[in-house]
């Protein structure tokens, strides 16, 4: 069974319509990368994902669980936590350590599950857990920096761990390296790219397109609110077949000088 | 009368004043966030009464508001005012309230609009959000302007004077009137140097201790 499910997903903001109706299949494990131009409705449709935008029509199934419809009932935090989501300019919280970035969900969970006790062992647990988290980012000596004490690359890289520490089910990255200096973008997508294996499923959408070419499994490209073309992406890059996806790789791949 | 008895005298006065910004402070900083929810709040017709409210705080002088409290009560329905410092209290308080509220605003929606939806995403609940990762964001953001509003409301505690509120100036008024000493009135100042001085310290120190992250 597909791990996520998307159908006929639609949504407007004021009188502009920015999705037309949106589907897509995931199989778990796999690496999605959306691209496309700005406006093309990638973000929104993360957005959409992640319960930060509410869409006006489709269906979203997790598992097999439907996750928005008349038949759900979960309140939407649980729902939320099917997907995490690294954004383009990390938002990181600024007044916690990089652990206490990667805790700070943990622990409130924890708290709200577990009787007090609980909750303190599970604080224990967590800060390990976080700290092995941000040793695979490679992070492991600035686990006690505040954000302003980070690069960008890191910074991203400690919103990598956050997101990965609640374990959701997909993980999105929205432009991740956008915000970031050219000689940062590498560390970062080198962490993600390091990510992938078969229960890591990820979502991200991307203006790079040497990373969507090799790292991923699955290319989708988007053009006025609809998924104009799909596929692997020695195809989709190799031999587009819509006009419009010939036309945005060529200006991408062939910046005019 | 020695500079020593003035000075006690001036003291007594000045535990009215003291009282005064100490109950002002201790209600207005809270009912203050509360008044600034209702202003940035989604439900219009209350946001609506509330932003009406702090213009008409805002937009009249805080000695009229003090005289309204004062007199009203007894002028419109029989029930007269006992206690001039409580008057005195309530004026500020709601005054101060209104003030306040319009700091918080600014500090809550000069919060990056990505705080909150990072929180979202790790499923934290909008007050689980306000607590752990605003707040402390907007206590850093608005300290400044708050050190500022705090000390102004040391100062109008003399507005209380305008219903014979025997606070510090009152005190040396009256001294004045009695043995037709006029310095004691100017002395008041040390006093409220003193004060202030003491709660610019205090805001220096918080600041510093706010200072151990950016952003």
């Amino acid at each position: 069974m597909a791990i996520l499910e998307v159908k006929g997903l639609k949504k407007s903001f004021g009188g502009v319509q920015v999705l037309k109706g949106v589907d897509l299949t995931l199989e778990k494990g796999q690496a999605l990368s959306i691209i496309g131009s700005s406006g093309s409705g990638k973000t929104t449709l993360l957005r959409c994902l992640n319960f930060l935008e509410t869409p006006d029509a489709g269906e979203l199934y997790v598992n097999g669980q439907e996750l928005w419809g008349p038949a759900c009932a979960q309140p939407v935090r649980q729902r939320r936590l099917h997907f995490g989501l690294v954004f383009q300019n990390f938002n990181l919280f600024p007044q916690y350590t990089a652990l206490g970035n990667v805790t700070l969900a943990m622990d409130l969970l924890a708290k709200e599950r577990l009787d007090r006790a609980g909750a303190r062992q599970a604080a224990a647990e967590n800060r390990e857990k976080a700290a092995a988290l941000l040793t695979r980012v490679g992070l492991a000596d600035k686990l006690d920096h505040y954000p302003y004490q980070l690069s960008g690359g890191q910074q991203q890289r400690v919103a990598i761990a956050r997101a990965l520490a609640l374990q959701p089910d997909i993980l999105c990255f929205d432009e991740p390296t956008s915000a970031l200096d050219p000689e940062l973008t590498g560390e970062v997508l080198r962490v993600i790219k390091g990510l992938k294996s078969t229960d890591t499923t990820m979502i991200v959408v991307t203006h790079e397109m040497e990373f969507a070419r090799n790292v991923s499994d699955r290319v989708i490209f988007m053009a006025d609110g609809v998924i104009e073309e799909e596929g692997a992406p020695e195809q989709l890059f190799a031999h587009p077949a819509s006009e419009k996806t010939r036309a945005f790789l060529a200006s991408s791949l062939h910046p005019v000088l | 009368m020695s500079f020593w008895d003035v000075t006690l005298e001036l003291l007594k006065g000045f535990e009215t004043t003291a009282l005064i910004f100490a109950g002002t402070l201790a209600a207005a900083l809270p009912l203050g966030l509360l008044v600034c929810f209702g202003s940035i709040c989604r439900f219009w017709p209350l946001r609506w009464l509330t932003r009406l409210f702090i213009w008409v705080i805002r937009g009249t002088p805080l000695m009229l508001q003090v005289i309204v409290v004062f007199y009203v009560p007894g002028l419109a329905f029989g029930m007269p005012v006992e206690n001039r410092v409580a008057a005195v209290l309530v004026a500020f308080i709601i005054n101060y309230a209104a003030y306040f509220s319009e700091i918080y605003r600014g500090g809550i929606e000069g919060i990056p609009q990505g705080q909150w939806e990072a929180g979202q995403v790790l499923g934290m609940t909008r007050g689980q959000i306000f607590r752990r990762v605003v707040l402390l964001q907007v206590v850093k953001r608005i300290l400044a302007p708050m050190s500022n509003e705090v000390i102004t409301l040391v100062k109008d505690t003399s507005l209380a004077r305008v219903i014979a509120v025997g606070e510090v100036i009152r005190a040396a008024q009256d001294i004045t009137a009695q043995r037709a000493l006029l310095w004691p009135l100017f002395y008041t100042g040390v006093f409220y140097l003193v004060f202030n001085g003491g709660l610019t310290l205090l805001f220096g120190w918080a600041e510093k201790k706010l200072n151990y992250y950016r952003g």
